[in-house]
């Protein structure tokens, strides 16, 4: 078992990074050289025995995986299926993310490149960049939108701890969307000497399927873990959907087995038949957002409308181009997840198995306690999900209390 | 020939470069952006590039993005824009329409192209569309006559160029510096370099964008380039200006001045 394992050759993309209809390159001509350069150094890479035993080094000793699964019996019991934690939660750094920013560190430095810029949400994937930017000695720049860095000051205090600039974009809706929109414009202007780090499986070829590749080790581990802890593999898969990596990583092994059922929960906001959520395959249409063809949250002029959703790492109006793929070829399903239910399967969790999840990773929980009762109708016994826990919550630790209305007034 | 096509012709029978002037439609208003767009016109701008709002418009500087936000808070519609590209090209200036891909592709590619030209519209300055991803749109400007600009740049290799252009009608863009839209107190040296580059595998056109804010520069962009492509100088006389005469006044004065540039070319 490596989590480096490459992807089964002959699957999607094709070579121009098309997913049936999703996909593709709706780029600047000025990225298209650097997006060149970057495909071929992925492939020379994935094709190369030292990179991949390098990166394996680097995710077991410095990452800490293969992250454990972790059957938790006590939450189990409360929602009426046997539930498989993927503990990506106790990665460094506390979420699935530091493999894909490992990984084009690694690359980053094979180009000969001396910077990397980011966008984050939740400030997950710009601590992770921080942190990889600080093991390589490379400079870092951070995008995050402002209200973001309100929502998530902790998450920017770490990332300058690491060394990296953050920069609050102050643009648009100033989330996630427009932090995009601020580190593809620094990457156009400062392409020769810098990597855009991209932190989802999202964005122009090559980025879908290379951030896919290096955080499938996700799902290669935790497949072999459940047939190893129960003979068998899980009938279903859940995992949160934003941009879509975690989601991405876990299910991708699982793909060709077809008894095993694969979960996407989007963020339903305050629910999806309002004009507040984050579910862009539940809730949107087809379009054409930062660099690929996708599920988008638009009106009809095709402006991109803002998205909502208590978990600052949904707050997304698009998903990567794969996910769009899966769903339409009926591979796997996305369902949405409102903010109460997904804050409702956290406190869960809090209490039954004393693991406090990142609010994203609570929607994947809340998905599998909405799919138990269907699922165990169906097989006729409980049945055997396995949930991304794709992050921690110590970040989410001030917004759930204000929900939860359990700070003390002073703080 | 297009419209473009003729204009190119007549400013190198001239010995000068065309004037492309931008503007985002809907800014500050639809009414205000063709009084804009018929002022520029009036003041001695050749072509005017109206720019089609976008919520991520990810090749365009603040500037840009400011009066962009302004349009699409006023209310803009897809539909407007075309209402206000036929109402400029009714000055008989030729308009071409700069737009980012998705607003197209939610309008309908096809549906798109036959109320552009039936505005009178000469075709699209596609920035985020490469021809790699622009079967849809291939067919139908072909379908009606519309003209086709593709962006170039200084990182493109050559076999790109090559095959960049061969998509092109109308002219090519070459974006001057690497780097989003506004202006700047220095062009690129890589421009000149670009252009010498296209020269090698096109007759076509090549408007140099991205940059150019003064007549002098105007001038010197004008001494290497057929087209001189001026965006964010001109929304930021309308921006920065105490009230809408004042804004028009400026633009006026700056279009003209511009206008004069592109009549010396530095060599």
């Amino acid at each position: 078992m490596s989590a480096t394992e490459p992807a089964p050759a002959g699957q999607l993309p094709d070579a121009a990074g098309h997913f049936g209809r999703f996909g593709g390159r709706f780029v600047p001509e000025a990225l298209v050289a650097a997006l060149d350069e970057l495909d071929a150094a992925y492939r020379k890479a994935m094709s190369d025995e030292s990179f991949r035993a390098e990166f394996d080094a680097l995710l077991r000793d410095y990452a800490g995986t293969p992250s454990r699964l972790y059957p938790a019996h006590r939450f189990s019991a409360k929602i009426g299926a046997q539930v498989l934690l993927k503990r990506e939660d106790l990665n460094h750094t506390g979420a699935h993310k530091v493999r894909n920013v490992l990984g084009q560190a690694l690359l980053t430095k094979r180009m000969g490149k001396r910077r990397v810029i980011a966008e984050t949400g939740a400030g997950q994937h710009g601590v992770a960049t921080a942190t990889a930017a600080a093991l390589f000695d490379l400079e870092c720049v951070v995008y995050m939108g402002e209200v973001d860095t309100q929502r998530q000051a902790l998450n920017v205090a770490r990332m300058r701890m690491l060394g990296a600039t953050v920069v609050p974009v102050t643009t648009g809706s100033r989330t996630l969307k427009d932090a995009m929109n601020e580190a593809m414009r620094d990457w156009v202007a400062n392409v020769d000497e810098t990597h855009y780090l991209i932190g989802t499986a999202a964005g122009p070829h090559p980025f879908p399927e290379l951030v896919r590749d290096f955080v499938r080790g996700i799902g290669v581990e935790a497949r072999a873990q459940c047939l190893e802890a129960t003979g068998a593999l899980p009938d279903a898969v859940a995992a949160c959907v934003g941009g879509g990596s975690n989601a991405l990583g876990i299910f991708h092994a699982f793909v060709p087995d077809e008894g095993v059922r694969l979960y996407g929960f989007e963020a339903g906001g305050e629910g999806v038949d309002t004009d507040r959520h984050a579910a862009s395959i539940t809730g949107g249409t087809s379009g054409v957002l930062h660099g690929a063809r996708t599920y988008v949250l638009q009106d009809a002029d095709g402006q991109t409308v803002e998205s909502h959703s208590i978990s600052a790492g949904l707050d997304y109006p698009g998903v990567g181009p794969e996910h769009a793929w899966l769903h339409d070829s009926g591979r796997a399903n996305y369902l949405p997840v409102t903010d109460a239910e997904a804050m409702a399967a956290f406190e869960l969790l809090c209490r039954t198995e004393g693991i406090i999840p990142a609010i994203e990773s609570a929607h994947a929980l809340a998905g599998a306690r909405k799919i138990a009762p269907g699922l165990a109708a169906e097989l006729g016994r409980e049945p055997v999900i396995l949930v991304n826990l794709s992050g921690r919550g110590d970040k989410d630790v001030h917004t759930a209390g204000e929900y939860f209305g359990i700070l003390d007034k002073e703080q | 020939m297009s419209r473009i096509g003729v204009a190119f012709d007549k400013a190198r029978a001239d010995g000068r470069a065309v004037l492309v002037g931008c503007m985002p439609a809907g800014f500050p208003t639809v009414e205000g952006s063709i009084a804009a767009m018929k002022a520029m016109v009036s003041a001695g701008v050749d072509v005017i590039e109206v720019e089609i709002p976008y919520s991520d418009p990810v090749m365009d500087g603040p500037v840009i993005q400011k009066a962009s936000d302004i349009a699409l808070a006023g209310g803009v519609r897809t539909a407007d824009t075309l209402r206000i590209i036929e109402a400029v090209a009714a000055t008989g200036a030729p308009v071409v329409t700069m737009t980012y891909w998705n607003p197209i592709e939610q309008y309908g590619v096809d549906a798109f192209a036959r109320d552009l030209a039936a505005a009178g519209g000469t075709g699209l300055i596609t920035p985020d569309l490469i021809p790699d991803e622009a079967d849809e749109w291939l067919a139908a400007s072909d379908a009606h006559g519309l003209d086709r600009t593709f962006l170039v740049s200084p990182s493109s290799t050559d076999a790109r160029l090559r095959m960049t252009v061969e998509h092109c009608r109308g002219f090519v863009y070459a974006t001057a510096i690497m780097g989003v839209t506004g202006a700047r107190s220095q062009t690129s040296e890589a421009a000149p370099i670009l252009v010498s580059r296209l020269r090698e595998v096109t007759d076509l056109p090549v408007g140099v964008g991205l940059g150019v804010g003064t007549g002098a520069q105007a001038g010197t962009v004008a001494g290497y380039a057929d087209g001189v492509i001026v965006g964010s100088a001109l929304i930021r006389c309308l921006l920065d200006a105490p009230d809408p005469a004042a804004g028009l006044t400026a633009l006026r004065a700056l279009s003209a001045e511009l206008a004069e540039g592109v009549r010396h070319p530095q060599r």
